[in-house]
């Protein structure tokens, strides 16, 4: 297995070393859906440039890096590019381990399930075999690596690759069942960018899973382990925020990076939902909005987390994609992150209502987004309206896409606990509805 | 009906009022004549020629020194008398003898003229200055409290315009910084002395332009202004809350000179570090109580010169003043109205100071739209009015016109011809000047009006001495996601290369990037000694760069920049936001090398041991140049869908919402067939009968 893994590193290490010297390398990181203000490389530069000059970074507002970042990047930017092939083969090798692992989980708890004969008959169509999982690690891998949208990003060289990598080695690391390096990258991750706290719960119920820790409310061992590794988390990210103060003696970054997350204020089109509603929005209905639209992102954690409680891998990967899709500041970058853990849920095939049409949307909009773009800063042929359609149709695929994947999961689980092919009472055949 | 009668008596009340206002009004202006006739009764001796030692003593300091130079050219005439300070017209009295004078037409009478002349000049010289080496420990007597000057310099311009320059000096001799509460006021305005002592102002620059000073085609102004409107002040380092001030003090002066001021916040104000220092006495150069802001897109018109002109003692009635007529004014290539407030010294020794309040007025009408193609300027064609007398508040009031490039009077033929000249030192440059002294009866002549008459014999006037300094900006790139600022900096001078100081002010909304930063001159790279960089915060405060540029000798120096343009709420935007948002002037500070120290194998009669090496008021004078305002085009939304976009947004996150608020709380079940609607319907009829259903 390491011998493809190498082969698809060197490829894209490849793919990656070829664009950045061509002249698209100056053309990338321009566009808006790859960069966005919070990861642009041109503002990781201007931040090291105001450094020099002798001015806070945060002094303006077109620096939004963490300090850690810019302490890192004052270190290694002339090596930029390679810090960012590095990252993303880092988070491709990451994803293959865990999904790896996470196989192993799987096909260990399905064969317990068959030999305790939990799984009704006709189900074992539903049962995956060794043979398809086979390659399942390789295909995620391949997924982000070979992804336009992770190549992009990182010939752009938005700090996204940087935060995928960390979220990565998170999965990584919760996988592998180390609560303190899970803690620690979560941590980071949620330090880089506030949102990762919502994976949180699935990494606390992926840890109880693997300890044999029944998520119950009377257990004195749940508390405890729950206790111990939200004071592994807590600690680590107040260590970074005191690093990240003793860096700079002021606490400017603080506003700078999460205030400026948080509420919106620059309005750079990029293919979120944001940018154009809070540009057209009346002022005094603003602060609602915010609250209204950045509450959505964290929302939905803890009734999925219920629903999901065995299976937080899948919460993981259902967490990722809301933050990506609902995020303020979204770029393709984060998109390449939750995508790539498709391959990991091939099984699900079958139960895909709407997969063709919402790829097809998929390709189309990311074809039409430099169009429009085009059509409106450039040519002056269109308005501001072309592009922001085709954002909302783009959002709209992914959350199809997103709810077609959480539909499938749950219709295979239903599945394998009452049969695949149910009957009516009165013998015929019988269709699934949701009530 | 009831509501008309109300009405009516409203009308009747309001024109009661204003009856009373109104006769109020006459009855202090006249009360104010009076006091100002008392006050003209006293100058009225050392208007006259005027030799007298009290009416030297009047001078203020500057005045004073630089009679003293005077004087000194007089008994060493090496030097030309000069003034450091590039925006002072200088006047000094000249022997004729020293140049053909082909400006008078009666050979004796202008030999009589002359010597009248230059018996004066040397006998105020004379008398004033023994006195004032003599005695330095004797107090001078006490001054004249207040004092009024006024002047119009008329210089032809290349082009064929013409460039007119009003000047007016009020001196306030007051201290309202010691808590003692001013309230009366003689020749300077009650409305602008009130605001500078509240708000404890130092400093006070303001100028109004409409229109660009084109450098390259008129050569340098006497007072640089930007288009639009631009504010600097220097608060007293006694002001706690500068902003406050500043806040306030805007809203103010917006509503005395009719003016927009009240845009003026944070996100155009800045603090400049270096470029504007104050220009007055006083050390006082912490920046914090300093703001400095540009309005670059105010338009001005008549209703900022009538509260103008009301600050003048004499108003628009007489003096130098009734020329200014607004639609003469506005019909013009080029028109920038000025205020400047500072701190100046009472007398030569500078023991007191006193407080300068200077109004100018700068006006180039325009060849072809206002002198109809022709080469040939008369008061009465730019002004539509000619001057009959003095202000009689004035202490001193003259009209300048510039002769330097007509020595022999071969270019234009200026009449009525007038025997006084001055030479003065002039932004680098030594000129001449014709000098008519409305004091003086003798100057209207018999028609009892002045009206000058400037008429080319020459089509074509003579080459133009290239300014030394010039700078030009523009903005680069297309579409409107990025772009690039280019500012060029233009050092004519063939051999010496001097540094300036160029600031930048640029508005948020153009996102810079200090890493692009390049200046290169002579295609390389050329370092900036000194850069001072305050970043932009959103709907905060702008971009502040101001940086020391070394610029080659002939060379042309280019500072580049890439900014981002934002979009923005779209109620940020203007009413007309596809016209553009605009960027104010770059300000480049210099002390420029003078054309006169440039000026090595001089013509000019001067002894040998006087000129190695070049004197250091005259080697280099101080230079504002502004560059032209930027139009920056921004990306912006759709102004018609704001509802429709909330509408939109909202259901695609609904659909988020609702899809997994779906799959979250139900569960899968097998679906049981409803039976069809005919079949409930005849189930509800059988059991409302009581049968057993279907």
């Amino acid at each position: 297995m390491a011998a493809p893994l190498t082969l698809l590193l060197i490829v894209a290490v490849t793919i990656r070393a070829v664009l950045f010297r061509s002249s698209l390398a100056e053309l990338i990181p321009e566009r808006v859906e790859v960069v966005s203000p919070l990861n642009a490389w041109k503002r990781v530069v201007e931040g090291l440039a105001l450094l020099d000059l002798g001015v806070s970074p945060y002094a303006g507002d077109v620096f939004h890096e963490t300090p850690l970042i810019i302490y890192f990047f004052h270190f290694v930017s002339d090596y930029a590019e390679i810090v960012f092939m590095m990252a993303d083969a880092l988070t491709a090798v990451a994803l293959y381990l865990a999904v790896k692992d996470y196989n192993k989980t799987v096909f260990r708890k399905q064969k317990y399930a068959l030999e305790a004969e939990r799984y009704p008959l006709d189900c074992l169509e539903l049962i995956r075999t060794p043979k398809e999982m086979y390659y399942i690690p390789l295909k995620v891998a391949m997924f982000y690596l070979l992804n336009p949208f992770t190549i992009l990003s990182c010939v752009a060289k938005s700090t996204c690759g940087l935060n995928n990598a960390v979220i990565a080695l998170f999965i990584l690391c919760t996988v592998k069942g180390s609560s303190l390096m899970s803690a620690i990258f979560l941590a980071l991750a949620t330090y880089q960018s506030i949102y990762p706290l919502t994976l949180f719960a699935p990494a606390l119920l992926y840890l109880l899973q693997r300890l044999y820790i029944p998520v119950n409310w009377q257990r004195s061992s749940f508390w405890l382990f729950t206790t111990q590794y939200t004071f592994m988390y807590l600690g680590s990210l107040c260590v970074m925020v005191c690093l990240s103060f003793f860096l700079l003696s002021s606490w400017d970054f603080l506003s700078s990076v999460y205030g400026f997350i948080l509420s919106v204020p620059d309005l750079t089109p990029n293919i979120g939902l944001f940018w154009y509603f809070f540009a057209e929005m009346f002022e005094h209905f603003r602060l609602f909005f915010i609250c209204v639209f950045q509450i959505n992102v964290f929302f939905y954690t803890i009734p999925l987390s219920i629903k999901l409680k065995e299976h937080p891998i899948f919460l993981i990967f259902m967490q990722i994609a809301i933050i990506s899709i609902f995020k303020s500041y979204p770029t393709v970058g984060d998109i390449a992150l939750y995508m790539a853990f498709l391959p990991a849920w091939n099984h699900l095939y079958r139960f895909l209502r709407n997969i063709f049409l919402v790829s097809v949307v998929l390709l189309a909009c990311s074809t039409l987004f430099p169009v429009l773009w085009h059509l409106w800063i450039y040519a002056g042929s269109a308005n501001s309206n072309f592009y922001y359609a085709i954002t909302l149709l783009f959002n709209v695929a992914q959350i199809l896409l997103v709810s077609d994947y959480f539909y499938a999961y749950l219709r295979r689980e239903h599945h394998l606990t009452h049969g695949l092919y149910l009957k009516r009472k009165d013998g015929s055949e019988a269709t699934l509805v949701l009530k | 009906m009831a509501a008309h009668r109300c009405n009516i008596f409203m009308l009747v009340f309001v024109l009661c009022g204003l009856t009373y206002v109104l006769v109020r009004a006459e009855i202090e202006d006249t009360n104010h004549v009076k006091d100002a006739e008392s006050v003209a009764v006293d100058i009225a001796p050392k208007a006259n020629i005027g030799a007298s030692l009290r009416s030297t003593k009047t001078e203020d300091q500057t005045q004073a020194a630089e009679e003293e130079r005077q004087w000194e050219a007089e008994t060493n005439p090496v030097d030309a008398p000069s003034d450091n300070k590039a925006d002072h017209v200088h006047d000094t009295m000249q022997n004729l003898d020293s140049r053909p004078a082909p400006y008078v037409k009666d050979q004796t009478q202008e030999a009589a003229e002359e010597e009248r002349q230059w018996e004066a000049t040397e006998v105020k010289e004379a008398d004033h200055v023994p006195d004032t080496m003599q005695t330095p420990d004797v107090p001078p007597p006490t001054p004249a409290k207040d004092q009024f000057q006024e002047e119009l310099v008329i210089r032809p311009l290349h082009s064929g315009d013409i460039y007119a320059s009003f000047q007016f000096r009020t001196m306030w001799d007051t201290d309202f910084l010691r808590g003692s509460k001013v309230s009366h006021y003689r020749l300077f305005p009650k409305s602008l002395g009130q605001v500078i002592s509240k708000f404890s102002v130092r400093e006070l620059h303001i100028s109004f332009t409409q229109g660009y000073w084109r450098t390259m085609q008129w050569g340098q102004p006497f007072l640089p202004s930007p288009p639009g409107a631009e504010l600097w002040v220097w608060f007293q380092d006694t002001v706690t809350d500068v902003d406050g001030a500043w806040k306030e003090l805007t809203n103010v002066l917006s509503g005395i000179f009719c003016a927009s001021l009240n845009f003026i916040d944070s996100t155009n104000t800045v603090q400049p570090s270096a470029s504007f220092k104050p220009l007055g006495l006083g050390n006082v150069t912490d920046q914090r109580f300093l703001r400095y802001a540009v309005l670059p897109r105010e338009i001005v018109c008549t209703e900022n010169l009538t509260p103008w002109k009301k600050l003048l003692p004499c108003g628009s009635k007489a003096g130098l003043a009734v020329l200014m007529k607004s639609e003469k004014l506005f019909h013009s290539s080029f028109h920038s109205q000025a205020l400047h407030f500072r701190p100046v010294c009472q007398d030569w020794k500078c023991k007191s100071t006193v407080w300068e309040l200077r109004q100018t007025l700068n006006v180039v009408f325009d060849l072809h739209t206002s002198g109809q193609g022709k080469r040939e300027w008369s008061l009465f064609k730019m002004f539509s009015r000619t001057l009959t007398e003095a202000c009689p508040l004035a202490s001193s009031s003259k009209v300048y016109v510039d002769v330097t490039d007509n020595p022999q009077g071969e270019l234009f033929e200026l009449s009525p011809t007038t025997p006084l000249l001055s030479q003065a030192v002039v932004l680098g440059d030594r000129r001449t000047y014709s000098v008519y002294d409305l004091t003086n009866q003798a100057t209207f002549g018999q028609t009892r009006s002045l009206n000058m008459l400037l008429r080319w014999r020459a089509a074509e006037s003579g080459d133009m001495l290239r300014p030394l300094l010039h700078g030009e900006r523009y903005v680069a790139g297309y579409g409107l996601q990025t772009g690039e600022i280019h500012t060029l900096m233009y050092n004519n001078h063939p051999y010496r290369a001097f540094p300036v100081l160029l600031l930048d002010t640029v508005p948020w909304y153009l996102r810079l990037y200090i890493h692009t930063l390049t200046v290169t001159s002579k295609g390389r790279d050329n370092k900036p000694s000194y850069i001072h960089y305050q970043p932009s915060k959103d709907r905060l405060r702008p971009h502040l760069l101001e940086m020391l540029v070394q610029l080659p000798p002939n060379s042309v120096t280019e500072v580049t920049m890439q900014f981002e343009r934002a979009l923005l709420k779209w109620t940020e935007y203007t009413p007309d936001p596809n016209h553009g948002f605009y960027v104010g002037s770059s300000v480049i500070s210099a002390l420029v090398p003078s054309v006169v120290a440039m000026d090595t194998n001089s013509t000019r009669e001067c002894p040998l041991f006087s000129s190695f090496f070049p004197c250091k008021e005259e080697s280099s004078y101080f230079m504002r140049v502004y560059t032209e305002p930027l139009l920056v085009n921004l990306p912006t939304p759709d102004f018609s869908m704001p509802y429709n976009v909330i509408c939109l947004t909202c259901t695609v996150v609904a659909v988020g919402y609702g899809s997994l608020y779906n799959l979250l709380t139900r569960t899968f079940q097998v679906e049981e067939p409803s039976p069809g609607l005919a079949k409930r319907l005849a189930n509800i009829i059988r059991r409302l009968r009581g049968v057993p259903l279907l």
